[in-house]
């Protein structure tokens, strides 16, 4: 069955991740795929790469590049929940002229039509956070 | 048509599980998950609501009951616990996946 994954919450803040995350996974597991997951609102946050938690605490956005590098998952965030937060790739730091980029390679930034093709490419529509 | 109804807030502290309790219908299934483990626990003021509802099965995440330190013996008879392979069979058997937040 094809799975589409919405996240609303930041890491290490609320337990969204950390449960999409383990949803994931075992779909994955168990021989599902997953379409894409979309990253919206403070969620935006799990797709930066300057992210360093203590090293005896969870890494949840490499945690999950690397679940993106095992199965090709497509990570993608919201364009405007990143712009309003400081979640900067190549062509908006070029855009707004800003002089760093942050987001994690296994991340993309998009738009919000790509949480609705997922919606409606997918079997299920699977939203984590409040 | 048959719903899984996923609930991640504790009753005591914001309305979800009411809400859920009162719109769900017949033949679905409630997920109580994160916090909304705490919905599954005997001698609460969400017992009765839990047990009541018709033709309506209930089930809790049991890693997040274990996070929380609550013990099998203290959820409600009739709720079942499942892991993670559990919530995936589950949102993959009902029609859709609605989350109450």
């Amino acid at each position: 069955m094809k799975f589409a994954i919405q996240i609303n919450e930041g890491p290490y803040q609320h337990q969204a991740s950390d449960s999409a995350y383990l949803f994931t996974r075992t779909a994955l597991e168990k021989g599902h795929e997953i379409f894409r997951v979309f990253f919206y609102h403070d969620g935006v946050g799990n797709g930066t790469r300057l992210t360093t938690p203590p090293q005896d605490d969870r890494h949840i956005v490499n945690r999950w590049a690397e679940l993106a590098e095992k199965y090709g998952l497509d990570l993608v965030v919201c364009v405007a929940a990143a712009q309003r937060r400081g979640l900067v790739d190549d062509g908006e730091a070029e855009r707004n002229g800003k002089d760093a980029t942050n987001i994690h390679p296994k991340f993309r930034i998009s738009g919000l039509g790509q949480l609705i093709e997922a919606a409606v490419q997918s079997d299920r529509l699977v939203v984590f956070g409040d | 048509m048959s719903d899984l109804h996923t609930i991640n807030k504790s009753p005591f502290e914001k309305s979800s599980f009411d809400s859920c309790m009162e719109h769900v219908l017949e033949g679905s299934a409630v997920l109580l998950y994160e916090d909304g483990v705490y919905a599954a626990l005997k001698g609460t003021a969400a017992e009765g609501k839990v047990k009541s509802v018709q033709g309506v099965k209930v089930y809790a995440l049991g890693p997040d009951l274990n996070a929380r330190g609550l013990q099998e013996e203290r959820v409600i008879d009739g709720v079942e616990i499942v892991d993670y392979a559990g919530f995936v069979d589950l949102a993959a058997k009902h029609d859709k996946v609605v989350a109450w937040v």
